[in-house]
C-alpha cells in the first residue's frame, strides 16, 4: 500500500482557508441574513400574530353570538309574556264590555217596564175615568128615564145627580 | 387509511434507499482503496523496493498505515477527487516579494493519489497538495518530472518531527516547501516561502453549500412573501420546523428581547455548519472535511468571540473585571484572572469541539474501512479482507448513522453556546 506521510493537516491553521471561510461566511451572513433570515422571521412573526388575532376574533365572534342568542331568547320571552298579557287584557275587556252591556240592557229593560207600567197605570186611570163617565151617563140616562117617569120636572133632583157625578169623577 | 399506507410505503422506501446508499458508499470507500491497493500491490510485487534515481521511495511495501491514510483523506487539497475523477481547481499562490500567481491545478497532471507528474512555475502537487520548489535554478514553466519523482521523508528539526517532501529531478534531491501555516511550528507547520490562497476542495465545498443554502433560503423567503397567510408547503415546510426550533429554543431563551438582532448570525452559523457537516458525509462526493478543519472552526469561533465582545454590556465587563460580592484579595487574585481566561477559553472550546467531533467522525470511517487492509495484510490475504469487509461495512454503516446525528448535534451545540455567550454579554442585571 501506498504510504502517505502527510501529517495531520486539518489542525494547522491555514491563512488561505481562513481568508476564504471568513469571506464566504460573512457574505452568507450579510446577504442571506438580509434577504432570507430576517424576512422569514418577520413572516413567521406576522403569521403568528395573524393566527392569534384570528383565534381571538373567533372567540369574540362566538361570545357575540352567544350574547345575541341570549338577547333573542330574552326578546322572545318578553314577546310571549306580552302576548299573554294582551290576551288576558282582551279577555278582561271583553268580559267587562259584556258585563256593561248586560247591565245597560237590564237597566233599559227595567226602564221600559217601568214606563210601560206608568203608561198602563195612566191608560188604566183614563179607561177607568171613561168607564166612570160612561157608567155615570148610563146611570144618569137610566135614572133620568126612571126619574123622568117618576120625577119629571124635578130640578132639585137633577142638580143633586149632577153634583154626585162630579164628585165621582173627581175621585 | 390509503394515505397512511402511502406515507408508510414512502418512508420505508426512503429508509431502504438511504441504507443502500450508505452501504454502497461504504463499499465505494474500500472499493476505491482496493483499486489503489491492487495497482500498487502489483507495483510492489514487481519492484519490491521502488526507489527513484535519488534513492527516495514513494512506494512503501508491507504495513498499511491506517492513520496516515485517514490523514490524507481528511486533508484539504488543491484538487477535487470524486471516485476516479479529478477536478482541477484554481491555484492562487502568494510568494512574498514575487506577488500573486494563478493557474489551474490541472497543470500538475495528478494521478489517483494527487501526485502530479508535472511541475509548473516551480510548484508540484504531492498528495493533492501544492508544494513549492525553492531552488531558484529550477526552470519555470511546465516541466515533466515523471511519476515517482516525489517522496516524503521524516526529519527532526529542533527536536520536532517534520515531514519533508523531496523532488527527484535530473538526479538531484530538491526540497519542496509546503504551504505556510499559522501554527508557528506547533503542529509541524509554520511559515514557509509561499502562502496558498487557492480555491481548495474545502473552499469549493463551502461555495457549493453556501450557494445551495442561499438558493434554498431565498426561495423560502419568496414563498413566505407569496404565500402570505397560507400554510407552508414543500421545502418551506421542511425548513420551517428547524428554523423555528433555532428561533424559539436558541435565540429567544438566551437573547431575550434583542433576539432579532442576532437572529441572522445564529441562523447563518447553524445552517452553515449543518450544511457542511452533512455535505462531508455524502458518499461519492469526495467527503470533504470542511467543519473538521481547524481553520474553518477558528473563523467561526473568532466571529462568535467578536460578536460577544463588541456587544458586551457594562454588567458583563463588571462581572469579568470586578465580580460583585467577592472579597478583593480573592477577586483580583483568582476570580478576575479566571474570568479573563474564560473569555478566550469559551471560543477556544467552540473551535475545538466542532473540529474534534467532525475530524474524528471522518477518521473513524476511513479507519473502519482501513481494517479491511490491515486484516487483509494489504492485499496479501484476500480471504481475510473479504471476511473483514462484512464487519467493516456494518461498522461503517453504524458510524455513518452516528455521524448523521453528530452533524445536527454539533451544529446545534455551536449555535446554542454562541447564543448563550452573547446572551451573557448583553444581559442587564436589575439588582445592581
Amino acid at each position: 500500500m501506498y504510504l502517505f506521510l502527510v501529517s495531520f493537516d486539518p489542525i494547522k491553521p491555514d491563512a488561505g482557508l481562513i481568508f476564504w471561510t471568513t469571506l464566504i461566511f460573512i457574505l452568507f451572513w450579510v446577504l442571506i441574513g438580509k434577504m432570507a433570515f430576517k424576512p422569514i422571521a418577520e413572516a413567521l412573526k406576522s403569521r403568528a400574530n395573524d393566527i392569534q388575532s384570528a383565534l381571538d376574533e373567533a372567540k369574540k365572534a362566538k361570545e357575540e353570538m352567544a350574547n345575541l342568542k341570549a338577547e333573542n331568547d330574552q326578546l322572545l320571552q318578553q314577546a310571549r309574556e306580552e302576548r299573554t298579557q294582551m290576551l288576558k287584557e282582551a279577555k278582561d275587556t271583553k268580559n267587562q264590555i259584556i258585563a256593561e252591556a248586560k247591565e245597560k240592557a237590564k237597566a233599559n229593560a227595567n226602564k221600559i217596564v217601568a214606563d210601560a207600567r206608568v203608561e198602563i197605570e195612566n191608560q188604566k186611570k183614563a179607561a177607568l175615568a171613561e168607564v166612570k163617565d160612561q157608567a155615570g151617563l148610563l146611570a144618569l140616562n137610566i135614572a133620568e128615564k126612571v126619574i123622568k117617569k117618576e120625577l119629571t120636572g124635578d130640578p132639585a133632583q137633577e142638580a143633586f145627580v149632577s153634583q154626585l157625578i162630579s164628585e165621582i169623577s173627581n175621585n | 387509511m390509503r394515505v397512511n399506507l402511502t406515507v408508510v410505503l414512502r418512508y420505508t422506501l426512503i429508509f431502504f434507499l438511504t441504507t443502500a446508499v450508505s452501504h454502497i458508499g461504504a463499499q465505494d470507500h474500500h472499493g476505491d482503496d482496493a483499486h489503489a491497493t491492487s495497482s500498487h500491490g502489483a507495483d510492489n510485487h514487481g519492484e519490491e523496493h521502488a526507489t527513484n534515481a535519488c534513492g527516495g521511495s514513494s512506494h512503501h511495501g508491507g504495513e498499511f498505515d491506517a492513520g496516515a491514510t485517514a490523514f490524507h483523506h481528511i486533508s484539504d487539497q488543491n484538487i477535487y477527487n470524486i471516485g476516479w475523477f479529478h477536478f482541477p481547481l484554481p491555484c492562487i499562490f502568494y510568494v512574498p516579494g514575487e506577488g500573486l500567481e494563478m493557474f489551474s491545478s490541472g497543470k500538475f497532471d495528478a494521478d489517483a493519489h494527487g501526485n502530479g507528474s508535472k511541475a509548473y512555475n516551480r510548484y508540484v502537487l504531492f498528495g493533492g497538495q501544492a508544494k513549492r520548489i525553492t531552488d531558484p535554478n529550477f526552470p519555470k514553466g511546465l516541466i515533466g518530472i515523471g511519476d515517482d519523482a516525489l517522496w516524503e521523508e521524516s526529519a527532526t528539526v529542533d527536536g520536532k518531527k517534520v515531514d519533508k517532501v523531496y523532488l527527484c529531478y535530473e538526479g538531484n534531491r530538491i526540497l519542496c516547501d509546503p504551504k505556510s501555516t499559522l501554527d508557528f511550528g506547533l503542529f509541524g507547520g509554520g511559515l514557509t516561502s509561499f502562502h496558498d490562497f487557492s480555491i481548495t476542495k474545502n473552499v469549493v465545498s463551502m461555495f457549493l453549500i453556501v450557494g445551495l443554502l442561499s438558493l434554498m433560503f431565498i426561495a423560502i423567503a419568496k414563498a413566505y412573501k407569496n404565500r402570505q397567510g397560507m400554510a407552508p408547503s414543500g421545502i418551506q415546510g421542511f425548513i420551517e420546523p428547524i428554523f423555528e426550533f433555532i428561533q424559539e429554543d436558541v435565540s429567544k431563551p438566551f437573547l431575550g428581547d434583542s433576539w432579532e438582532r442576532f437572529q441572522p448570525f445564529l441562523m447563518s452559523l447553524f445552517f452553515f455548519i449543518l450544511g457542511l457537516n452533512l455535505f462531508g458525509q455524502i458518499p461519492f462526493l469526495g467527503g470533504s472535511n470542511v467543519t473538521g478543519n481547524l481553520s474553518v472552526t477558528l473563523v467561526l469561533a473568532v466571529l462568535a468571540f467578536i460578536m460577544t465582545t463588541i456587544n458586551g454590556k457594562k454588567d458583563y465587563w463588571g462581572h469579568v473585571f470586578n465580580m460583585p460580592g467577592v472579597p478583593w484579595p480573592i477577586k483580583y487574585l483568582v476570580v478576575t484572572p479566571v474570568e479573563i481566561m474564560g473569555l478566550f477559553i469559551k471560543p477556544l472550546t467552540l473551535m475545538l469541539r466542532l473540529f474534534g467531533n467532525m475530524v474524528a467522525g471522518h477518521m473513524v470511517i476511513v479507519i473502519f474501512v482501513g481494517l479491511i487492509f490491515i486484516f487483509g495484510k494489504n492485499g496479501a490475504n484476500p480471504a481475510a479482507a473479504w471476511g473483514t469487509s462484512i464487519g467493516s461495512v456494518f461498522l461503517t454503516l453504524f458510524m455513518m448513522a452516528i455521524e448523521l446525528l453528530v452533524a445536527f448535534i454539533q451544529a446545534f451545540v455551536f449555535t446554542i453556546l454562541t447564543a448563550s455567550y452573547i446572551g451573557a454579554a448583553i444581559e442587564v442585571h436589575d439588582d445592581h
